[in-house]
């Protein structure tokens, strides 16, 4: 099944997600295409503002363009998605190195979606950590494929 | 030399608009760079600083502010931009503009984008910072000497000052259309008024949005963006050159405000999204209430903005509201008062909020010339601007000021 993450670039997750036989969709995947694209307009990442229009999908245009950029990459990942998984409160090291409010909006854009989602606290020990894995392993094992 | 502008900012690739930036700053010889700071240092910064938005972009920003504040990072100047709209971002943006300048002596600029941000929307900015940075003696300069020429080609008149040893011997303007034909116009009747020929002028300074055409046309000693040449323009006119103060400048396509110290700015803001807080929006005024444009002022002071409802942000609803209140039987004075209050307070509203306004208070430019916006940005502000004699002049005094430097 097609697992959406949040954050959109956990390399954790991605890993997690992929172990127990799942797809992951991450965002790494899609802005690799968009830097390696032979006809890069708008370096370092190549979105356009076509990509940004794209982005009016998902929020109004009296929102700031940088949600609308993010979102115009992840929405389509999210509609894309059998199952998501989101962790809570992650650190700055943690993935996304972004904009809040483009997180709330992901979190509210899966929710609408109603499809199976685990939320878990991002761990501060290492027994917090094993039973977030679990956790995640015991969601993904109960995923029909 | 090549000038490091470091960026501190929020969103720029998202939007798609990182390139344009990094393609202002190598348009003007400058490169964009970015502070590194590892994530010990995120933590550290945000205690210091005080303020931790919840979007770790805006932190990362912050540390880098930190790391530029503290001397880890080696900048020439700072370019501080985020999403327009964005509130936390607006808030982040400010305070980092304040925190960098009470730290550092380094030139900074902030701005707003969307999407549709071009290069060339950034190029009189960029330019600006660069030439802070690098041509410091220059802007140091004080006095004018030899015969020297200014030409301001702005976008709604041209203007040229002749001066002679520290004073001005000749001036004139005209209405902007082509170019390098309205500037050879001003400069012949400014020649003429002075009394002298083409091949006395030993230095000729252009500036304003015509500044290339003109520079390469008349093969200009020195073409510089309007930000700083109409900084010093303003502080010669005004007597001003040692110590602060804070220039506004009105003009007819954009306005500027502009924080100086000796003379020399260390920050800017220019607006040029809405034609409501410019002189274009007085003109229309003027066409609408069926007065010259150099009457329109005395009109405002006698009449109380009060009685007149025009707040929008739009010259076209502007307009619409000026219909509205007309057809309401309002006075014409009160009308055009209520005009010139809106753009003194859109001008308050969007520029003054991204400077620290320093005084004395400088007010310029072509729309300086109408009493009843001076009257509004006085009762805006809290205090009256000086008007400097000449105040429409000083891109043209500036150039002529400075080119004197290149002789």
């Amino acid at each position: 099944m097609k697992v959406f993450i949040d954050p959109p670039n956990s390399m954790i997750l991605f890993d997690l997600v992929e172990r127990f036989g799942h797809e992951p969709l991450s965002s790494m995947a899609l802005i690799q295409e968009k830097v390696d694209n032979i006809e890069v307009d708008m370096p370092p990442m190549n979105v356009t503002l076509d990509d940004v229009v794209k982005g009016l999908k998902y929020a109004g245009v009296e929102v700031p363009s940088g949600i609308r950029g993010r979102l115009a990459i992840w929405g389509p990942m999210i509609e894309a998605a059998d199952a998501a998984i989101i962790i809570d409160n992650p650190p700055f090291s943690f993935g996304c190195v972004g904009c809040d409010r483009s997180n709330e909006l992901t979190k509210y854009l899966i929710k609408r979606r109603k499809i199976p989602t685990l939320t878990v606290q991002y761990p501060n020990d290492e027994e917090e950590a094993k039973t977030m894995v679990g956790q995640i392993r015991d969601f993904l094992g109960g995923l029909k494929q | 030399m090549t000038i490091r502008i470091a960026q501190l900012s929020c969103g720029t690739e998202y939007s798609g608009v990182q390139y344009e930036i990094e393609s202002a700053a190598r348009s003007v010889g400058a490169k964009i760079v970015y502070p590194d700071v590892s994530y010990d240092q995120v933590k550290n910064a945000l205690e210091r600083f005080g303020f931790t938005p919840k979007s770790p972009q805006l932190q990362l920003m912050i540390a880098r502010a930190v790391s530029i504040a503290d001397g880890l990072y080696d900048a020439d100047a700072v370019f501080i931009t985020t999403c327009f709209r964005c509130a936390e971002a607006a808030l982040v943006r400010n305070e980092l503009r304040r925190f960098i300048q009470e730290n550092t002596r380094l030139p900074v600029v902030t701005y707003s984008f969307t999407e549709r941000l071009k290069a060339s929307q950034l190029l009189t900015r960029m330019e600006a910072l660069v030439t802070i940075v690098s041509r410091k003696e220059l802007l140091a300069r004080e006095r004018q000497t030899g015969i020297t020429a200014g030409l301001d080609s702005g976008s709604s008149t041209t203007k040229c000052v002749i001066m002679e040893n520290n004073k001005i011997i000749g001036k004139a303007w005209t209405a902007s259309g082509d170019v390098v034909q309205c500037a050879t116009e001003v400069l012949e009747e400014a020649m003429k008024m002075a009394g002298i020929e083409f091949k006395q002028i030993e230095a000729i300074g252009t500036t304003g949005y015509g500044r290339f055409t003109l520079g390469t046309h008349f093969n200009a000693k020195l073409v510089q963006e309007e930000l700083t040449v109409n900084s010093k323009g303003a502080v010669w006119l005004a007597d001003r050159q040692r110590g602060e103060a804070t220039i506004i400048d009105i003009g007819g396509m954009d306005n500027k405000a502009i924080t100086v110290r000796d003379g020399v700015p260390d920050n800017f803001t220019m607006g040029g999204i809405c034609a409501g807080a410019s002189g274009r929006f007085l003109e229309m005024t003027a066409r609408r209430l069926k007065v010259p444009i150099d009457q329109l002022g005395a009109y405002a002071v006698k009449g109380n903005w009060v009685n007149a409802k025009m707040n929008s942000y739009c010259s076209v609803f502007g307009i619409q509201d000026l219909v509205t209140t007309l057809g309401a039987g309002k006075s014409f004075e009160d009308v055009a008062a209520a005009a010139c209050h809106s753009v003194a307070e859109q001008v308050y509203e969007q520029q003054l909020q991204e400077v620290d306004v320093r005084h004395p208070i400088i007010e310029v430019g072509g729309t300086s010339l109408n009493a009843g916006l001076v009257k509004a940005i006085g009762e805006v502000l809290g205090e009256p601007p000086i008007v400097p004699p000449d105040s429409q002049y000083i891109g043209a005094v500036g150039g002529a000021l400075l080119s004197s430097g290149c002789l």
